[in-house]
């Protein structure tokens, strides 16, 4: 449990992060809150040659409302994310997931750009990112771009952050007045997510207005379910949610392991889609 | 919760523990916090495959590494390369005992075997140097199943054996004949599946040359100083005398921590050898795939009884999973279970077999409750099967065919003689805090109304045996140790006492309750008492802590020794108050003339007295102490009511512990703090055994559960609060009246989890679960009690 040796550089500003990451070629890595990066090293399973710590980039700390979206800095702790009256109030949804990640410890160091750009399947909050059509500001040596979730979780593991480049924030549209409610499943109270469904919903009156719902660990990279919205759209009665929720595993390719092959999680999928989204609509 | 006790002497209180300030300030003394100048970091090379012959072990680039210091192959090592033993042999010539070398020599046997060993100056030098030992493997084909072992043709994980076959053991017979009489026989194939105990301090070892003596001391985070110290002995060839074993502040050991690790043996052996302290701590890693695992038994099991429910015969054959070798009681762990698998119950027949199978897998051995969890879950499982083929309810059926209070001393169909029990009353106790009635009517509701959650309750009624003695019984089962404890208490000149004991704390609280046993009897108070363990240069002699032996059989020892003070203490006392020894009575820690109270002395002064030696009593030497090695009589047979509501989500499979209830029968206690705190531990690890854990293993021997990332242990947040309650019937065979209550907890909570689930399927057709329950194991019963395609 004793990492391979590297170099370690503390930059202050974005653009010193960047030209670290630069100067440390392909072998260089982000730190961020090193919730999920420590354990890599300590197993082994990666050896960069510099790690470059963004943990005190004034830049990339803040929650701030811009308008029609909420934009949170990449280094936010996943606990003030949590707790933001802003997040809370816009982007409801964001805020129950995050509530769910690991525990409180890992909560008050993890990051939740640092659990976005790692993009593992198993996370909780990709999917609600995509399912809101949250966009990414990413900063690299050519300066900055914005990527849009649909494009910004490539597979497994990886995203559009190139090695040389940083995220910044993650701007969430503001999702005011909708319900929301993440439906976890996993088998002890610490454990990564078997399958989760992310549900928010815009009521008018009894009826189900507008949807999003998201999948996680349903596939290499996030999944949103977009029949499932689609059909959503107009329904008031459990009957119509479960109706709807019949097609959450549709195009999914989930993987198999100890505890849950792929049929099991398509069935849980369905299950917890309908749960979720019962939930968010108060039906 | 604890309940009030009022008790003369500190003796039966639930006071809190000595040890916690310690612990919870951090002031622990780990094997891992010794740090001595010039120590060597030690790491280990090991296979990442299951079962491959060794082409090449070299070290030389390892060695070029900076701060390496040394590195060898077995060839490297030669005749340091010692072998683990195996103590147990269970059927005598007839049991196959491979060599076990330290450092893999021909070929590596299940992942994590180790072919080469770095010495560097720091951790993190040896960390990096293993990645340059340069080993070649040669693929052979792995043993993974024990089935598949055994089928004809299979690849062979030890070369000069003809099969994969460690022993074959049978007890008793006649099921046939009782099983004839039968109108009803219940038949069923049960998995105990292989854990790994997860405790939290993993395994640490220290081994250092002393100054210039020729002595030896090893610390190493152990349950078994004492015994290891003799085989370290017999294996390495230094001297008894100059050895010293010392388990310091253990942290946890639920029988993986009873053991001779090839660790321990080359961390001594290589200290030796470069004159300088070795150490190594585990990672997590390491110990999922080295430190030995436990249970991994396919149980087919057979229950013969009358359509009125009267057990006749009971059946068992076991096959036990030995792993790739035989560790210090590897083939007797499953054999600890073979008397118990009848529990509680009373019938004319058990007829018994284990056959003992070699796997290219990681060594089994003990677990907490070391065969007697698979032996109570198969018969608590079975009869519930047979309450479930007859339609007689499950806790009226066990009615029937228990032993009843006033049957006991009772020898069961097994052969071992109950001292004493009382299975109705601690049942009576558990039904009324549990509100079993009200829970039944629920469940009826929820049936009826076709709830996707359905509820269902799991009884587990067992017993155990602890204390493993007399000796002469472990000798005839071929057991090279015997089962006595030792204790010498020592008066110091101050008045205050040291207990010196040989039994071996990890987290159990001996300091405290050996203080409240000493107390109540020599009048000293628990806090004036040291309790001295765990260290072979200080506690010299001792079987050490694992079976739940430590009350039931080092207690023995307390008693006796401290009544042995007492009584060279009165000679001293008697001389004082110029009076007879006779004619003094002990009260509360005062020597006191009978008929005149106002000459007294307390035992303090007697104390001084003895040290200052200025008027001693002819004959009577300085200082004061007593001693006592004790053999018991007979094992002592703790039982209890275990009951479990299980909700189990009938959509995603997914179970939820609601309530637990537990009415346990240790006999005496002597510490009910304690005693709950060992029954709540118990209960949660063996509720992971029904939830969460199980070691898997692919079809090419690599462990899919090698993280606590998914090897799952539960936690807080995972189980309710379990209500606990105790009934006392004193022990007959053990001077306390004390029987042990460290495994108890884990032995019954098992088959009231998994029967509580069976229960709320059973409507659905759902006749038993594999464990762990997880979802998905749950979810597909029920798809297959559907009929549909699972």
């Amino acid at each position: 449990m004793i990492p391979a040796a590297f170099d370690y550089v503390r930059p202050s500003t974005v653009d010193e992060a960047v030209a670290a990451l630069v100067a440390g070629g392909e072998d260089a890595k982000v730190l961020g809150g090193g919730q999920s990066l420590m354990p890599v090293l300590r197993l082994r399973m990666g050896a960069p040659s510099v790690l470059v710590d963004c943990s005190r980039i004034d830049e990339l700390k803040g929650i701030s409302d811009a308008g029609g979206a909420i934009v949170i800095g990449a280094g936010v702790t996943h606990d003030d994310v949590e707790k933001s009256a802003l997040v809370r109030e816009h982007v409801a949804l964001l805020a129950k997931v995050t509530a769910t990640v690991a525990d409180r410890q890992i909560r008050h160091r993890g990051t939740l750009g640092g659990a976005l750009a790692h993009a593992d399947p198993a996370g909780d909050q990709p999917g609600t990112a995509l399912a809101l059509g949250a966009t990414f500001t990413i900063a690299g040596p050519a300066g900055r771009r914005t990527v849009p979730a649909s494009e910004f979780f490539v597979d497994y593991f990886t995203t559009a952050v190139g090695p040389d480049e940083v995220l910044v924030s993650v701007s969430f549209p503001k999702h005011a007045g909708w319900g929301a409610h993440y439906e976890r499943f996993n088998r002890t109270a610490q454990a990564w997510a078997i399958v989760g469904a992310a549900a928010t919903v815009r009521m008018d009156g009894g009826t189900i207005a507008e949807a999003r719902v998201a999948l996680t660990n349903m596939g290499p990279s996030p999944v949103r379910a977009t029949t499932v919205e689609a059909a959503l759209v107009g329904v008031s009665t459990l009957a119509g949610i479960a109706a709807a929720a019949a097609h959450a595993a549709d195009g999914t390719r989930p993987t198999g392991d100890i505890h849950a092959d792929p049929e099991y999680r398509e069935h849980l999928a369905r299950v917890l889609t309908r749960r979720a989204v019962a939930a968010a609509a108060g039906i | 919760m604890t309940e009030v006790v009022d008790t003369p002497t500190a003796f039966g209180r639930p006071i809190r523990r000595k040890e916690d300030a310690k612990l919870l300030h951090g002031r622990t003394n780990w094997t891992d916090n010794i740090q001595l100048p010039g120590t060597l970091h030690m790491a280990m090379v090991r296979s990442p495959m299951a079962h491959a012959r060794i082409a090449k072990v070299d070290v030389t680039a390892a060695l070029a590494r900076p701060g390496v210091i040394a590195a060898y192959s077995a060839a490297d090592l030669g005749e340091l390369n010692s072998g683990v033993p195996c103590v147990w042999p269970v059927s005598g010539d007839d049991t196959v005992m491979p060599p076990f070398p330290a450092l893999a020599t021909d070929k590596v046997r299940h992942v994590g075997d180790v072919v080469a060993v770095v010495l560097a100056t720091s951790a993190a030098a040896a960390e990096d140097a293993i990645e340059s030992v340069d080993v070649e493997y040669e693929a052979l084909p792995a043993v993974v199943g024990m089935l598949d072992a055994l089928s004809p043709g299979s690849a062979l994980v030890h070369d000069q054996a003809t099969n994969n076959t460690c022993y074959v053991y049978d007890l008793g017979g006649g099921y046939d004949e009782a099983a004839a009489k039968a109108d009803v026989i219940v038949k069923r194939r049960f998995v105990n599946q292989r854990l790994i105990p997860s405790f939290m301090e993993p395994r640490a070892v220290v081994a250092a040359p002393m100054g210039m003596s020729d002595e030896m001391t090893i610390w190493t985070s152990t349950q078994i100083p004492h015994v290891l110290r003799v085989l370290l002995t017999l294996v390495t060839g230094i001297p008894e005398q100059n050895l010293r074993v010392v388990a310091p502040d253990v942290g946890g050991g639920f029988g993986g921590k009873l053991q001779i690790y090839r660790e321990e043996i080359l961390a001594l052996q290589l200290a030796r050898k470069l004159g300088r302290p070795v150490k190594w701590t585990e990672t997590r890693s390491e110990n999922m795939v080295a430190t030995h695992h436990g249970r991994d038994q396919i149980q087919d099991i057979e229950l013969a009884a009358t359509k009125d429910g009267t057990f006749l015969g009971l059946k068992v054959t076991l096959l036990a999973n030995m792993g790739a070798y035989l560790g210090i009681i590897t083939p007797g762990t499953p054999l600890l279970g073979m008397f118990m698998f009848p529990g509680i119950y009373k019938m004319d027949a058990y007829q018994f077999r284990c056959t003992g199978v070699f796997t290219n897998t990681t060594q089994t051995d003990a677990y907490r409750g070391a065969g007697r969890p698979e032996a109570t879950f198969a018969i608590e499982r079975i009869v519930d099967e047979l309450a479930a083929e007859l339609g007689i309810e499950p806790m009226e059926l066990r009615r029937r065919n228990w032993i009843t209070h006033e049957e006991f001393p009772y020898t069961t169909v097994a052969g071992l003689t109950y001292d004493t029990g009382n299975y109705e009353a601690a049942t009576a106790k558990a039904l009324d805090m549990f509100g079993y009635d009200e829970l039944r009517a629920e469940q009826k509701r929820r049936r009826e109304a076709g709830d996707p959650v359905q509820l269902g309750i799991g009884i587990s009624t067992f017993t155990e045996m602890c204390g493993l003695a007399p000796s002469r019984t472990l000798g005839a089962l071929k057991y090279a140790a015997g089962g006595w404890e030792h204790c010498t208490i020592r008066l110091l000149p101050t008045g205050k006492a040291e207990l010196v004991t040989g039994t071996s704390p990890h987290g159990q609280g001996h300091e405290t309750a050996w203080s409240q046993i000493a107390s109540s009897i020599i009048g000293i108070p628990v806090e004036d008492i040291d309790v001295v363990h765990g260290d072979t240069g200080r506690a010299p002699y001792g079987m050490d802590t694992y079976g739940s032996r430590s009350l039931a059989v080092g207690g023995q020892a307390i008693k006796k020794a401290a009544d042995r003070l007492v009584e060279n203490a009165r000679l001293i006392a008697a001389h004082q108050l110029e009076c007879a020894p006779e004619d003094l009575e002990f009260v509360e820690g005062t020597f006191k003339v009978k008929g005149d109270p106002e000459k007294a002395t307390p035992i303090q002064a007697v104390a001084w007295a003895a040290f200052s030696a200025h008027n001693l009593p002819d004959g009577v030497e300085p200082m004061i102490s007593g001693a006592a090695t004790v053999d018991p009589e007979d094992f002592s047979y703790p039982h209890g009511t275990h009951l479990a509501a299980m909700e189990v989500d009938t959509e995603t499979g997914k179970v939820r512990l609601r309530k637990y209830v537990c009415v346990d029968d240790v006999g005496i206690q002597v510490n009910p703090m304690i005693v709950e705190g060992q029954v709540h531990g118990g209960v949660a690890q063996g509720v992971g055994q029904a939830l969460y854990e199980g070691a898997e293993y692919d079809p090419d021997g690599n462990l899919l559960t090698a993280s606590l990332a998914d090897y799952l242990i539960p936690s807080a947040a995972d189980l309710p609060t379990f209500e606990t309650g105790t009934t006392v019937t004193p022990s007959t065979t053990h001077s306390l009246g004390t029987k042990g209550v460290g495994e108890a907890g884990a032995i019954a909570s098992t088959p009231a989890i998994i029967n509580g689930i069976v229960d709320a399927l059973r409507p659905l057709g759902v006749t038993d679960v594999l464990m762990p329950a997880s979802p998905q194991n749950v979810w597909r019963a029920i798809q297959a009690a559907k009929g549909g395609a699972a």
